[in-house]
């Protein structure tokens, strides 16, 4: 057993934070969010081509650093200490991880361009009547002799706007909530017939509505097995949900530390209000959410690789302490700040709000409560 | 990074396994199993065992009788000893005053006292707490006044746990009465058959005969029994106390507590299904086991990160507090589990009583137990005080 990170893991939280450090303050990064695009595009071009940290989590025979989901974590938790929007997330861990899980000629085609930066992902899974359930799928891929046609509505899929690829879930068969039928597909982003209404996130971000209508696209497209898709998305969404709880962890320790400055200097009464027990209390409280969500996070994402269903059980028992957590932690950063915590002036409300999105981010914590429930609690 | 267990450790896990199998006495076993009350001679008896094996003192130092395990090898045995429900062993001995002696102790100190505490020949008290001070230990006001190379001993502790049995006593006096509250105080170590000392029962809610008030007058201690410098006692005092911290924690034992409510939840009806199928019953169980595996992984990353080796530090605190919210909550569950049979009351079921108690074998331990384990919130430091070290020793407040 060792919970000490390895030299080059090291090495990658230190470049990263350096960079964010000398690129990323709060202030730039409320300007390019308000900006045409939301976001500056060289930040990506700089952290591909000259940190190499979109290869962290790829093998070195597709140009990678040799990592996986512990660097995903790194990575996360860094991006999460600057509010970072930049599409990590769908295009490294989630696209990355299901062209690591099928390989061949895909991943060899793929990974080295995510790696150069030169491929933007988002990630189409969500309909507007399947909350969190990830079979729950209208969106439909119908077999033709090119390929497949999807038709379908995709709701609220981030990074959509700035998006080369979409990773889109469809049934090519069954009914709307079986497990089998589903399939997973990488398709061009611009192909015709793809509608998209975009529009700004309230923490901070883009994304988008995307309507598939009769979109021809290749068969080469599908990942994995058609109508297998289930098990595979499942494994990517849960490598997802350990990558959102490493952000949060960031997250929840920028709101932390902001609540702790704060009081330092707020005075009250003639005192710093960090002089009262019952703050002091509270802040004890949200620094062991902040710990324990690091440990479940790491927990989280050291049994990634484990079975289908100890991994399932393990993510979820990570997620809901994480959203528990990320809402004590949140909520009082605000409260502890009064007044000045609510307004749009300060940093900390805005770390408030990721976390808040990151609360439901693949599911809250009552759906994964329940989840762990049925793998873990049976009568 | 990693969880697993190397080839090594997974022979020691079944090493371990296959020792306590062959070992662990069946009585004790069986009382356990029943919950009931324990006697000296218990406890001893499975001391004894792990002495003669010479595993009784996992995290000695090996020159002063430790196993010089790792500490994977050291989570692993607490983990199996749980599993199989092996009796926690006293800490005051083993856990508490031993590493202050071999830590601050005199070579003679050193060597009349540790054999006989891993030996299990002394049984230790720790006198701490006083009337009027409780967590605010450093108002402490029983006094010791040197006379010749002895100190007179006057005062009153409270809280003492076991006392009833105790051979000896590691005590905080007050040596220096004008010194700031925590620069007057010393460290002895006393001899619970000194003249003059009474120990008098305190019976707590779960109707237990677990703590004491122990009285001293014009105890004769000689000051070669103080342990470190005079004065100096505090050092001695916030070292032990973190230690202790790490113990409370209590991972290995509330994860045995949680299957074991699940079993009950699986054994009691409520309406025609298993309890453990009333939705919110479940979901108390299914956050009480997330909020363990979350202090299991940050006790893991204290014994198995970066830190590991460098002695529990403040961190401890946030051990000793979720530890012991945790072991509330399982009781709380116990209770409420075993519904109707949580009531009746049973004194004296021990060695010698043949009388079968009322309602299933788990539940008439259920409501002690929970009247009995609100003190882990309070001892050793309330969670009050705890949240005050961390705030001030971790947040910098």
């Amino acid at each position: 057993m060792d919970f000490t990170y390895t030299d080059t893991q090291d090495m990658i939280r230190d470049t990263l934070s350096r960079f964010l450090a000398d690129t990323y303050d709060f202030e730039t990064r409320q300007k390019f969010i308000a900006s045409d695009d939301g976001r500056d595009p060289a930040i990506w071009t700089a952290l591909a081509q000259e940190l190499g940290m979109l290869g962290a989590s790829f093998s070195e025979d597709h140009g990678g650093l040799g990592g996986g989901a512990l660097e995903n974590a790194i990575i996360m938790e860094e991006l999460g200490k600057v509010l970072g929007i930049e599409p990590y997330l769908p295009t490294v861990v989630i696209a990355g991880g299901a062209l690591k899980a099928v390989g061949g000629a895909q991943a060899d085609k793929y990974i080295p361009e995510i790696i150069a930066g030169n491929m933007i992902v988002a990630f189409a899974y969500a309909e507007p009547q399947g909350r969190y359930d990830l079979a729950n799928l209208k969106t439909s891929a119908k077999k033709d002799a090119a390929g497949y046609v999807l038709n379908g509505h995709k709701s609220v899929v981030y990074a959509a706007p700035w998006a080369s690829h979409l990773l889109v879930t469809a049934r090519t068969g069954g009914g709307q909530r079986d497990r089998e039928g589903v399939s997973l597909f990488l398709i061009d982003a611009n192909l015709p017939g793809i509608v998209r209404r975009d529009y700004p996130t309230v923490d901070g971000s883009r994304a988008s509505e995307i309507y598939f209508e009769n979109v021809a696209i290749p068969a080469e497209a599908l990942l994995g097995g058609e109508g297998a898709g289930l098990p595979l998305i499942e494994q990517i969404v849960d490598e997802a949900t350990v990558a959102v709880c490493a952000e949060a962890t960031g997250v929840m320790q920028k709101l932390h530390e902001g609540t702790l400055e704060y009081t330092q200097q707020r005075k009250q009464f003639g005192i710093p209000i960090a002089k009262f027990q019952v703050l002091q209390h509270r802040m004890v409280d949200m620094f062991m959410e902040v710990e324990q969500a690091r440990s479940m996070t790491i927990m989280g994402t050291l049994k990634l690789g484990l079975s289908a269903d100890e991994r399932k059980a393990a993510v979820s028992a990570a997620k809901n302490k994480v959203a528990r957590g990320a809402k004590f932690v949140g909520q009082n950063a605000i409260q502890t700040h009064g007044g000045i915590g609510i307004t749009q002036e300060l940093a900390i409300g805005h770390y408030f709000k990721r976390a808040t999105m990151i609360e439901g981010q693949f599911g809250s914590a009552d759906y994964h409560i329940d989840r762990f429930e049925q793998l873990t609690l049976a009568a | 990074m990693d969880m697993e267990f190397s080839p090594e450790d997974l022979a020691f896990q079944q090493e371990v396994r296959t020792f306590i199998a062959e070992n662990y006495p069946a009585d004790l076993r069986g009382k356990q199993d029943e919950g009931d009350e324990l006697s000296k001679e218990d406890f001893l008896s499975w001391h004894r065992i792990l002495y003669k094996k010479g595993w009784v003192a996992p995290a000695w130092p090996v020159e002063y009788g430790g196993t010089g395990w790792t500490p994977t090898q050291r989570f692993i045995f607490s983990e199996e000893t749980a599993r199989a429900d092996c009796i926690r062993l006293m800490p005051f001995g083993l856990a508490m005053v031993g590493p202050v002696i071999y830590t601050f102790g005199t070579p003679e100190q050193k060597a009349r006292f540790l054999p006989r505490i891993l030996s299990g020949e002394d049984w230790w008290c720790q006198g701490y707490s006083e009337p009027g001070a409780g967590s605010d230990l450093a108002s402490l006001r029983t006094v010791a006044v040197p006379d010749g190379s002895d100190y007179i001993v006057n005062g009153q502790k409270t809280w003492t746990t076991m006392a009833q049995h105790a051979d000896w006593g590691f005590f905080l006096v007050r040596t220096d009465k004008d010194a700031k509250q925590q620069e007057g105080i010393s460290f002895l170590l006393i001899d619970m058959k000194s003249p003059g000392i009474t120990v008098r029962p305190i019976i707590t809610l779960g109707g237990e005969h677990e703590v004491n008030e122990v009285f001293l007058e014009d105890v004769r201690v000689p000051q070669a029994q103080r342990v470190y410098e005079e004065n100096k006692g505090w050092t001695c005092a916030k070292f032990l106390l973190a230690h202790e911290r790490t113990g409370i924690a209590g991972v290995a034992a509330s994860k045995r507590g949680v299957e074991k409510v699940k079993e009950i939840a699986r054994t009691e009806v409520d309406g025609d299904k298993p309890l453990l199928q009333n939705a919110f019953f479940k979901r108390k169980i299914a956050e009480l086991e997330i909020d363990l595996t979350a202090l299991e992984f940050t006790e893991l990353r204290s014994l198995a990160g970066p830190n590991a080796g460098k002695g529990p530090g403040p961190e401890s605190s946030l051990l000793k507090i979720k530890g012991s919210e945790i072991q509330q909550r399982l009781t709380e569950l116990t209770l409420e589990a075993v519904g109707h049979y949580g009531a009746p009351y049973f004194r004296g079921f021990g060695d010698g009583d043949n009388e079968h108690p009322i309602g299933p074998d788990y539940a008439h331990r259920a409501a002690p137990t929970y009247f009995n384990v609100r003190k882990t919130t309070i001892y050793g430091g309330s969670n009050e005080i705890q949240r005050n070290i961390i705030a001030k020793m971790v947040l910098g407040l």
